[in-house]
């Protein structure tokens, strides 16, 4: 399909912003740009059917099943865009908190923020929480920042941070990003093995980055031994929230000894993915941390109003320019209020539900490498079929060609040839069957006729794209 | 269901979580209906004040956003994917990201474009760690007339890393081009400056990334994007990295969020990139396509060693950025910053006609300004803003010594009409 810079054509006019055309120039000739941008010049017409044509070469959890393990792929409910699009948040400028008496014109966005945080210190069983973190490995970040500053303001010297091998890579690279040793734990039966911990804690160790249920889909039963191992060298324990969507209503991370998490709102509380972001990554904490979460906290006064405190003098600072992705958390608020706990609480027992029917259905057909009971995902292995020459890409791609987008199959990295299904709470048991039956029936052909595999997908818009060329020719614009 | 996985109960699915980590409380309401909701959430926008006349910029701007833009944005193709690991699945997004890369790289004057991080801030930071890793120098040189909000984000972010920042005053409401200068030396990592300047200072740099390159440090800009459809490109200033708040194309203010952060840079810096990158290729068949590429950068394939943590991004934002871009195409995006301009100057030549309100901005200015009252700012914004206009941003929230400063933006959506209101009024405020 062409770009639109290829459908560009000079002199052809677009949307006109405004009237008025000003011809002066109030900008001396040796500060303007040599020629144009090279934008493109097309018409409304051309914009739309270019951008409604790439629409359809996508999938999307509005068209497709999505069980893209980890990602939570649950339907995003369509009223939440309603509440986002309500002119009364969306121009609202971010700096009017900060001009003193003008702070009054912005009472019902503060009130969000505050309601929402009040839902998620219920939620989680936080002391509070900072909104301002815009995904998850943001979240991350901002909750390693304030170990860091937990233990400077206590005089610790500490200089690593424990991660299991079973986690997402942007645990490792979050400690390391904030500027600590990352240490690797081994997990024994799919969970943290607390004799392996015991072999790398020692005194210089900041804090544990925990992800419970693990990115196996396994629940971490050792949780409250490891906790009582990092209470003894003053180490700080990290929920990374990616898999929340497993346990609310059934345990609170701050009732079992964890002093950090994250949310992924845009995956446990319903917010569009949108592609790839925004997302938004709240940060919860204990009672020892509320006083370095980021600068502004908001605040409610005994009259009922609201206000920015930004006099918070052992803060972090600052992680974003005012309080995080507002649009995406407005769209949370309004999910968590049409959900209540009740709501809650059977979204992740449906979900856990999904994930165990599919994990019995397809374990006779693939390896289960943890076949017990799993939370909200699971992680099947094609190692068996990778002996034969169709590998876990192979069936991810076999998928595709039968409309539904693929499992994670990058990691976890423990787990070879992985196929992380996570079916989330919003599909009904209808669209289970027919994945499981068509993925079966793709384990059958893997046998019979493995190059029908091996060469998909063919029903897409593309076959397999040659990655290694994208790499070294590097065509990252249509002008080099 | 639970017969074929072989329990009695859901509850027995649970049973991992023993009764010692049992929730404590879980005091949530009870669920509202979609009616309920949207009564609730319309109360609480209905209580923010945005009938206001608005001069508020300070990097954030209120421009008109193309109707096409929300149509088709907020299809649920786009906006119900996720990241496109899987290529073939994924040919729309990575095609618009593609797009995307090309039009901000054209735009800003640069070779390369990551597919975007979170915020024009954020952006900032991954570039000077870009310019750390690559110089593997720490010393970083920041002009103090960059926007005061990056300012704080960078000394936070950078706290527990071994970087120094090291702040160039501003002199006479402008860039202090010759402090720029002779604070690089060759330990010099970077010098971050930004054009037009917080004050709305329009400036040419290529004399001080000469001087920077001439050091072996690292050139950065943060841009503007609408006004970059006629200033000359940090690419042209010679320029190694360029950013921006891409807010201004396309994105609603929304209290501050979901914003864009722009990152360009040229092809030598490339895999110094943090965040994803997408690059055009071709399947077996030979028909062109699209994939995330050079991705030996990121976190998912080299953990603690990646160049940066960031993996979700702002995609769709990008998104809204191109359909903005060529809704309005080369043409209406230059007039939108034509138009924004003259309504500047009419503004400063209209408030500086009253006594005791002089320029603080000098030289050539874009469109925002500062002039300094006879009183102090905050006493004007609270006067004016309960008369329905926000007169625009007190500079002595940031400055010590500039108490009385204002920053004033117009955009296309300000009218003349508006503009001469305000001067009034403002006439009136300083009686």
């Amino acid at each position: 399909m062409k770009t639109i810079f290829e459908q560009s054509v000079a002199g052809r006019e677009g949307c006109w912003p405004c009237e008025g055309a000003a011809e002066e120039s109030y900008i001396p000739k040796e500060l303007l740009r040599g020629g144009e941008a090279g934008l493109p010049s097309v018409s409304e017409l051309d914009v739309v059917r270019h951008f409604t044509r790439l629409s359809q070469r996508n999938y999307s959890v509005d068209s497709n099943f999505y069980p893209l393990g980890s990602c939570t792929m649950k339907y995003n409910p369509k009223f939440t865009e309603v509440v986002a699009g309500l002119p009364g948040f969306t121009r609202l400028h971010p700096v009017l908190p900060q001009l003193r008496g003008a702070g009054g014109l912005c009472q019902g966005a503060l009130e969000v923020m505050y309601e929402i945080e009040q839902l998620l210190c219920e939620i989680t069983g936080m002391a509070a929480y900072t909104m301002h973190p815009m995904a998850g490995a943001h979240g991350e970040l901002t909750g390693v920042m304030l170990m860091a500053a937990y233990h400077r303001d206590k005089g610790n010297k500490k200089t690593k941070i424990i991660v299991p091998d079973s986690a997402h890579g942007t645990n490792p690279a979050s400690a390391a990003t904030a500027g600590y040793e990352v240490v690797s734990v081994e997990s024994k039966d799919g969970i943290v093995d607390p004799a392996a911990l015991e072999k790398v804690l020692d005194d210089e160790v900041a804090g544990m980055m925990m992800t419970c249920p693990n990115t196996l889909g396994l629940f971490e039963r050792n949780l409250p031994e490891v906790v009582r191992m990092l209470r003894k060298v003053d180490a700080l324990l990290y929920y990374d929230g990616a898999n929340l969507n497993a346990i609310m209503g059934k345990m609170r991370v701050g009732d079992v000894g964890f002093d950090i998490v994250h949310w992924n709102v845009h995956k446990t509380l319903a917010t569009p993915h949108g592609g790839g972001g925004p997302g938004s990554g709240p940060v919860g904490v204990s009672d020892r941390l509320v006083d370095f979460l980021p600068i502004s906290r908001v605040r409610k006064r005994e009259d009922g109003r609201f206000f920015l405190d930004y006099d918070c003098p052992k803060s972090i600072g600052y992680v974003a320019p005012f309080y995080g992705n507002f649009g995406v958390y407005l769209k949370a608020y309004a999910y968590v209020l049409r959900l209540g706990g009740t709501g809650l609480r059977r979204a992740s027992e449906n979900a856990v539900l999904a994930a165990n029917y599919m994990r019995k259905r397809l374990s006779g057909h693939f390896e289960v490498p943890y076949d017990r009971i799993c939370m909200h995902e699971f992680v099947a292995s094609a190692s068996p079929q990778a002996k034969d020459g169709v590998h876990a890409l192979d069936f991810a791609k076999g998928l595709l060609d039968r409309g539904y987008h693929a499992p994670t199959i990058y990691f976890p990295l423990i787990v070879p040839e992985a196929l992380m299904i996570e079916p989330t709470e919003t599909e009904n048991k209808e669209t289970l069957d027919k994945f499981c039956d068509d993925l079966i029936e793709l384990a059958e052909l893997a046998k019979t006729n493995p190059e029908a595999l091996t060469s998909a997908p063919v029903n897409l818009p593309v076959t397999r794209l040659d990655e290694t060329r994208a790499a070294r020719s590097m065509e990252l614009t249509d002008d080099l | 269901m639970l017969a074929v996985i072989g329990v009695d109960s859901v509850d027995d699915l649970f049973a991992e979580i023993t009764e010692e980590m049992r929730p404590k409380s879980f005091d949530i309401p009870e669920g509202l209906s979609e009616m309920e909701v949207l009564s609730k959430l319309e109360a609480m926008a209905a209580k923010n004040a945005t009938d206001r006349v608005s001069f508020l910029g300070a990097g954030f701007y209120d421009h008109y956003i193309p109707a096409a833009v929300d149509a088709l944005t907020m299809r649920g193709e786009f906006y119900t994917a996720y990241t496109p690991y899987q290529p073939e699945a994924s040919q729309g997004t990575l095609q618009a990201i593609f797009e995307y890369q090309t039009a901000v790289a054209r735009l800003l004057g640069m070779e390369c474009a990551n597919a975007s991080v979170y915020d024009g801030g954020t952006a900032l930071y991954e570039a000077l760690m870009m310019a750390v890793r690559k110089t593997k120098r720490r010393k970083v040189v920041v002009s103090e007339a960059l926007n005061p909000i990056y300012r704080v984000m960078l000394g936070s972010y950078t706290t527990n890393l071994d970087v120094e920042l090291v702040t160039v005053p501003y002199k006479d409401g402008q860039t202090n081009l010759d402090g720029l200068k002779d604070a690089l030396d060759d330990s010099t990592a970077a010098v971050l400056v930004q054009n037009p300047n917080f004050f709305g200072s329009i400036n040419d740099f290529t004399e001080l990334f000469a001087a920077a390159k001439a050091v072996k440090a690292v050139s950065i800009m943060s841009a503007y994007p609408v006004l970059q459809t006629l200033l000359k490109t940090p690419g042209e200033m010679g320029a190694d990295i360029a950013v921006a708040e891409g807010q201004s194309l396309g994105l609603p203010l929304s209290f501050g969020g979901p914003y864009l952060g722009i990152m360009t840079c040229t092809k030598t810096m490339v895999r110094q990139m943090p965040g994803r990158i997408v690059g055009r290729t071709g399947d077996t068949e030979g028909r062109t396509g699209y994939v995330l590429t050079l991705q030996a950068r990121e976190q998912h394939i080299r953990r603690q060693r990646a160049t940066s943590n960031i993996c979700s991004n702002q995609s769709l934002c990008a998104l809204r950025a191109l359909v903005h871009m060529c809704a309005l195409g080369e043409q209406g995006l230059r007039r939108a910053a034509r138009v924004s301009i003259e309504r500047a100057h009419a503004c400063a030549e209209r408030l500086t006609a009253i006594d005791g309100v002089d320029m603080l901005t000098k030289g050539p200015f874009g469109n925002e300004f500062a002039v300094t009252l006879p009183v102090n700012a905050f006493e004007i914004i609270d006067k004016l803003t309960e008369r329905g206009f926000v007169p625009g941003f007190p500079l002595g929230r940031y400055f010590e010594g500039l108490e009385n400063g204002l920053l004033v933006a117009c955009t296309e959506k300000t009218s003349e009409e508006q503009i001469g209101i305000f001067a009034e009024m403002l006439r009136g405020a300083l009686k």
